[in-house]
């Protein structure tokens, strides 16, 4: 019944995918197996987004359904071990921008991959980022921009990372339509990517996973 | 209606017409030079538009905030200062002398969008820097069970819901009853009774503040334009606006989540929204077209770019009733002129749609291999854009000079080009922006 699951969510249906989760938790089914079902349907449209056949609302509407099913399973999952993670994430979109669509699909995708995601919204101060660097210690730092007026506020970030003195414990990743190799360079990030499965394959790429 | 003889006319007379009408427009210029100035840039759009060859390359881009950074001043400075605005726009226009006006439309009112404490957008100094531009605010401002409100009644719903969450001042005009309760004498009565609530009376005093700060803000910008084309000869770049239905859905009513899930939770009533609003989305653009007199009306053209969808959907979802407005602008004798932001490459072989008649709108490209465009796009419609906001924002003029002398070289040989900016224009390196005009006076002289 897990397969049907995994099925149901490739396809993205949504009701399907709900009523067999229900009735697998009814049925006492591991709750972790449904959370393996689930990966093995979110690697396989990831794949299809990295191939050209999913596309953003297939990911969307992918991360909805895990999130409904997420909620189900959750309170079953108590008594459980916490499942070790690849690593901590902290994301934002740079102080100056207010876009969130891209950051929050990369944010959702992250943690599906398996990475703690510590989302610290839009606009986001630079101060209150290297706070969070600093308190958190994460492996990653991921700097979204939509406007390319914003340019300059990644790379302040990215400074400023440098001067509280925590700029060789994180690596810094960049991202958002107008971003490229250039952008990635001028604001002394250590990576970029252009989408969220080059983001994952990224951050894995950097804490060993991939 | 534009002539007397409106209804008789085909569509390629209209088009004359309206050509005619911008190119002739009533102006007091300077001299006879500024004004044969203004004629000849017209009809290198026109040839454009025709893809025949102009005199040159029209060097027209797309311009936001950047004349007023350019001057010196904020972003804030071009939404409430209107001497401000006016000082950058004679530099700008002045110092580089473009084929078409900057946006002036995109510098919009401040003090307006704050009497009317308007909830869907920041703006400098409101919510965003003072120097950057303004910026939505993604919500779904239309809710997901709203569907057969909107298609039973657009305006309605506009008025009675969707208006009211856009701007806290009018949140009193859900008290109000649709204006089509209005037919005979004994129910007339009824319906003006809210008018009596005091929440009501503060709604009117306060549209009618905004409409006085509204007016300030179009005689400045009449003002200011209107400078430029009796100074300079410049001509402006359309004189109406409208959108395709998926993205008046999916910009500021659903919104782009909201809207990427109905095609899965709703796509009927999607479907049914979007064919609702293809008449509005025609008349919007006709109203303005025949008070400006201006026959290129301007489209900007989001959620439909690569990877924001299928090509399947594309073709079956975003394109029908994209093409229904397009060919309805274009049967009143209007070239619609889209402006696709991000990439576009995937869509070529559907947007270069047979049904719609060749030499009769403009697609401007932003991220989309101009090339593969040329030759798909570019045999049936003018085409233009792509230099990339990017490289004016951080490259070096010798990088730009080198960009668009193989852009020309690529696209623009037999006419049907626009040389323009992917992005509207908000930030450049003033050295990069002169190396785009030059190059582009250069290279597109006899390219």
């Amino acid at each position: 019944m897990s397969r049907e699951l995994t099925e149901a969510v490739i396809d993205l249906r949504e009701a399907d995918a709900l009523q067999i989760t229900d009735e697998l938790l009814e049925s006492g089914a591991d709750p972790l197996t449904i959370v393996a079902a689930c990966k093995e349907a979110m690697d396989v449209i990831g794949q299809r987004f990295a191939d050209g056949e999913a596309f953003i609302p297939e990911l969307v509407m992918a991360g909805e359904i895990m999130q409904a099913i997420s909620g189900k399973v959750k309170p079953h999952l108590a008594s459980q071990p916490a499942e070790a993670k690849l690593g901590t994430v902290v994301l934002c979109t740079v102080k100056g921008d207010i876009h969130d669509i891209g950051k929050d699909i990369v944010a959702s995708m992250l943690g599906i991959a398996g990475f703690d995601v510590v989302d610290l919204g839009v606009d986001v101060a630079i101060p209150a980022v290297v706070q969070k660097v600093r308190d958190l210690h994460p492996q990653i730092l991921g700097l979204s921009g939509l406007l390319t007026i914003v340019f300059d506020s990644m790379k302040a970030t990215v400074a400023a990372v440098g001067e509280a003195g925590v700029r060789e414990q994180v690596k810094i990743m960049v991202g958002g339509a107008p971003v490229n190799e250039d952008v990635c360079a001028y604001v002394g990030a250590d990576g970029w990517g252009k989408d969220a499965v080059a983001a994952v394959q990224l951050a894995k790429t950097w804490v060993g996973g991939a | 209606m534009f002539t007397d003889d409106w209804n008789d006319l085909t569509p390629d007379q209209r088009l004359a017409a309206r050509l005619d009408a911008w190119q002739n427009a009533p102006i007091e210029f300077a001299s006879p030079e500024v004004k044969q100035a203004y004629v000849d840039r017209v009809q290198l759009w026109r040839d454009a538009i025709a893809l025949k060859k102009p005199a040159h390359v029209p060097i027209t881009p797309w311009i936001g905030l950047f004349p007023m950074r350019y001057s010196g001043f904020t972003g804030r400075d071009g939404y409430y200062d209107y001497d401000k605005l006016a000082q950058a726009w004679d530099k700008y226009h002045a110092d580089f002398q473009p084929d078409s006006l900057a946006m002036t439309l995109a510098m919009v009112p401040g003090k307006v969008f704050e009497i009317l404490d308007y909830k869907m957008y920041d703006w400098p100094g409101h919510g965003t820097e003072e120097d950057t531009s303004y910026q939505y605010n993604e919500r779904e401002w239309m809710k997901d069970d709203e569907y057969d409100l909107l298609i039973n009644d657009p305006s309605n719903y506009w008025q009675r819901y969707y208006v009211p969450r856009m701007f806290g001042a009018l949140e009193p005009w859900s008290m109000l009853s649709p204006f089509t309760d209005l037919c005979e004498i004994p129910f007339t009565a009824p319906f003006f009774v809210p008018f009596a609530l005091p929440p009501v009376k503060q709604m009117l005093q306060k549209m009618m503040d905004a409409g006085d700060a509204a007016m300030e803000w179009l005689q400045a910008f009449i003002a200011i334009d209107g400078k430029q084309m009796a100074t300079l000869g410049i001509p402006s770049q359309a004189g109406s606006s409208t959108k395709a239905p998926y993205d008046i859905l999916g910009d500021t009513m659903r919104g782009t989540r909201g809207l990427m899930l109905d095609k899965f939770r709703r796509p009927e009533k999607m479907k049914a929204a979007m064919e609702r609003l293809v008449p509005l989305a025609i008349s919007w653009a006709l109203r303005s077209a025949d008070a400006t007199r201006h026959p290129v009306v301007f489209i900007p053209i989001h959620k439909g770019a690569d990877g924001f969808m299928s090509n399947e959907d594309y073709r079956t979802l975003y394109w029908p009733t994209f093409k229904a407005v397009l060919l309805g602008l274009i049967e009143e004798g209007l070239v619609p002129l889209v402006f696709a932001e991000g990439g576009y490459n995937e869509r070529l072989e559907v947007i270069a749609d047979p049904d719609i008649p060749k030499g009769r709108m403009i697609w401007m490209f932003d991220e989309t291999d101009m090339a593969r465009a040329k030759k798909i796009v570019g045999a049936r419609q003018c085409i233009g854009g792509n230099v990339p906001g990017s490289l004016l924002a951080m490259g070096e003029p010798a990088q730009v000079d080198a960009y668009v002398k193989d852009l020309l070289a690529k696209v623009a040989g037999d006419g049907g080009f626009l040389l323009g900016t992917g992005i509207v224009l908000d930030d450049a390196k003033p050295e990069n922006f002169r190396a785009f005009i030059d190059a582009g006076r250069k290279y597109g002289a006899d390219a």
